[in-house]
């Protein structure tokens, strides 16, 4: 089981080693860790910290796209639920109130992303599209169009605060990413869910309720949102409906292709897509260091996604698995022709 | 009546009422000089929306067209910065660019069987990337040909101005109403977005028509990208971030199927226009915030598509019926 899962996620751990490789020729100082006041600090702790969002969105991404669907809103759902909770809390409401009311926001949000995919029977891709242009608005609503700033000690540790010298949100994510693989793959869930991104008609003729598992996996990803909302509000001590999440939606799905998991639905891998995370935040945390421009970031990224892309191409696997076989049989009958001239 | 066409009629319907109760609120709604505005301010938004509507018809998705015309105002700025360079040939070079962009997309989806939707993710990247890697500032454009162009309009009866870039719009509609319903290559794109199957089964070449279809995007994107540098009069590298969707949207409120397959490049114009009625009324009005737009686009928006799903469930019963009585 576990070499499995080492296996499914080495192309994946031999990028991250290329690229911490890469960075730490033009910048030496990579992986050094050093503790300042009681609290780690490097960049590898900054690229654990700063990814945490993407690395949050991923998971639920991941189930989404498992099911062979895609949520476009998740960034839109961060300013939604980070307004919330930087609203709720100026408002008195206490932090377990902040919290539960932005978490409950987040899976009311993914539960109308699933109804309209599960049951109205909308394409995912225009279900989240109507959440994503709408959403803004209704966080720039709960704002009044304004960054709702508050002063709250509890709150603001989610974002910038640690534990055992580690940010706090370095630690939120993995500790999710854990959590839904174990539910996922310690029972028949992540089965149900591969099951209907195959063939969902097959996969509700054998008895599976893909009705209601379909919006539980948008409620996932509408609840990985909220936690990224909050902890992207809790950062900056406020909340700005304009500019929270904008486009990680987009980073998100990249972090999840670049963990090898297929657009197309089936088969996934959590672990994979947190590690798909932490290389983009790799490379846009090494484009810095290396003192690059950050104009370059997007066009290293594209290149990334296009090299990707022709690696992942199910035309190019066909291709690939054909002339494997026929190196096979030729080796077959090499080794037949040299038995037959033995005997 | 045909079913198909319900969607375009109710957007043309919704239009119409839109429009009537904006002028019962401000009757100077119906002023020329508002509708010349309408026209000249979405004109950058309309064209790139019927490239957008040919890729949609074919069931596909064109992310790129935002990054795309932030990229061509940035190039011709600098390139006219740089060079001393009449703005004509640089608009041409601009459109082979963008042109042979979009085929480059094309082939790679056809090529590698990938999902449009991420290929084109990358080029929105790369588009995006490649504008920053000119400049990171906005660039003014100041050359005397500019000038010609902002003053080329005509002053309709009470003072409305029918600019040329208003007018491209509807030139541009125009040919993309033609390209799709006129014509064989239009033929394949719907064939297409029936079903890549059938379209081939059907003797459609599926790898040609792809290729042209993103290349068509390409080139609308890239002389939306001219259009907006003469609205904008500069460049700038992170201009029409999220055009893509408000595009999207346009086409989809214009009754065409995301699915693809059914669908009219003249609903493309009513979305655009509802859109833009809905941006000038909240100016008109002035207490209501801009993020309204985007609730109503987003109301809008799930309107269309469960009118959409209710209209395929009544088409495929019908369908169903004429069946059963054969």
């Amino acid at each position: 089981m576990m070499s499995r899962t080492l296996r499914r996620i080495a192309p994946q751990l031999v990028t991250l080693a290329v690229l911490a490789a890469l960075i730490s020729v033009v910048f030496p100082g990579f992986l050094e860790i050093s503790v300042s006041d009681g609290r780690l600090v490097g960049p590898v702790i900054d690229i654990l910290k700063r990814g945490a969002t993407v690395a949050l969105l991923a998971i639920g991404m991941t189930l989404v796209i498992a099911t062979r669907g895609i949520d476009l809103s998740v960034g839109a759902t961060i300013a939604i639920t980070g307004a919330v909770a930087a609203w709720s809390i100026s408002n008195g409401l206490g932090l377990a109130g902040a919290l539960s009311l932005a978490i409950a926001v987040g899976l009311v949000a993914g539960l109308w992303n699933g109804v309209l995919v599960a049951i109205i029977g909308i394409q995912p891709i225009v279900a989240t599209l109507i959440l994503m242009t709408a959403g803004r608005g209704v966080a720039q609503l709960i704002t009044e169009g304004r960054i709702l700033t508050f002063s709250h000690d509890g709150l603001a540790f989610l974002g910038s605060g640690d534990v055992l010298g580690i940010p706090v949100p370095a630690l939120l994510w993995p500790v999710t990413g854990i959590a839904v693989a174990l539910l996922m793959r310690r029972t028949a869930l992540g089965l149900l869910i591969e099951a209907i991104g195959i063939n969902r008609r097959a996969s509700a003729l054998a008895g599976i309720n893909a009705r209601l598992l379909l919006i539980a996996v948008y409620m996932t990803s509408g609840l990985c949102a909220a936690l990224a909302g909050i902890i992207t509000a809790a950062d900056i001590r406020g909340a700005d409906a304009n500019n929270a999440g904008l486009w990680l939606e987009l980073d998100a799905i990249l972090a999840v292709v670049i963990g090898g998991n297929s657009l197309m639905g089936g088969r996934f891998s959590v672990a994979a897509s947190l590690f798909g995370a932490m290389i983009i935040q790799t490379i846009d945390t090494g484009i810095l260091l290396a003192g690059f421009p950050s104009e370059y970031n997007l066009v290293i990224k594209a290149a990334l996604v296009v090299a990707i892309l022709v690696l992942q191409s199910p035309r190019l696997a066909s291709t690939w698995i054909y002339w494997g076989m026929r190196l096979r049989n030729r080796r077959a009958a090499d080794a037949a022709r040299i038995r037959e001239a033995g005997e | 009546m045909n079913v198909r066409t319900y969607p375009l009629l109710a957007t043309v319907a919704i239009f119409l009422v839109a429009y009537a109760a904006c002028y019962a609120q401000f009757p100077a709604m119906l002023s020329t000089r508002v509708i010349g505005n309408l026209l000249t301010d979405n004109a950058y938004l309309g064209i790139t929306a019927v490239g957008m509507t040919i890729v949609i018809l074919s069931g596909g998705i064109d992310l790129s067209v935002g990054s795309v015309i932030a990229f061509s105002g940035v190039f011709i700025a600098v390139v006219l910065r740089d060079t001393g360079l009449h703005p004509l040939p640089v608009f041409a070079m601009l459109l082979i660019i963008t042109t042979a962009f979009g085929a480059a997309m094309g082939g790679l989806i056809h090529g590698l069987a990938m999902p449009p939707f991420i290929v084109t993710l990358a080029g929105m990247f790369l588009a995006r990337g490649a504008g920053y890697m000119l400049t990171i500032d906005s660039v003014p454009i100041d050359h005397p040909f500019y000038e010609l162009i902002d003053d080329a309009y005509w002053l309709m009866p009470g003072r409305g101005r029918f600019t040329l870039i208003g007018g491209l719009m509807l030139v541009s509609v125009l040919a993309g109403m033609i390209i799709a319903h006129r014509t064989r290559f239009g033929a394949s794109v719907f064939a297409l977005g029936g079903g890549e199957q059938t379209a081939r089964l059907m003797g459609v070449k599926t790898g040609r028509t792809t290729v042209l279809i993103y290349a068509f995007s390409g080139f609308m994107a890239g002389l939306s990208g001219i259009v907006f540098s003469i609205y904008t009069g500069s460049g700038y590298p992170l201009a029409t971030v999220g055009t893509e969707l408000t595009a999207i949207a346009a086409v989809v409120i214009g009754g065409t199927l995301l699915t693809g397959g059914a669908g009219y490049v003249f609903g493309t114009l009513v979305g655009v226009m509802t859109m833009g009625l809905i941006q000038t009324y909240i100016v008109f009005d002035g207490s209501l915030s801009s993020w309204w737009t985007k609730i109503v686009i987003g109301a809008l928006l799930l309107f269309f598509i469960v009118l959409q799903k209710g209209i395929l469930r009544l088409s495929v019963a019908g369908g169903a019926m004429a069946g059963a009585g054969r």
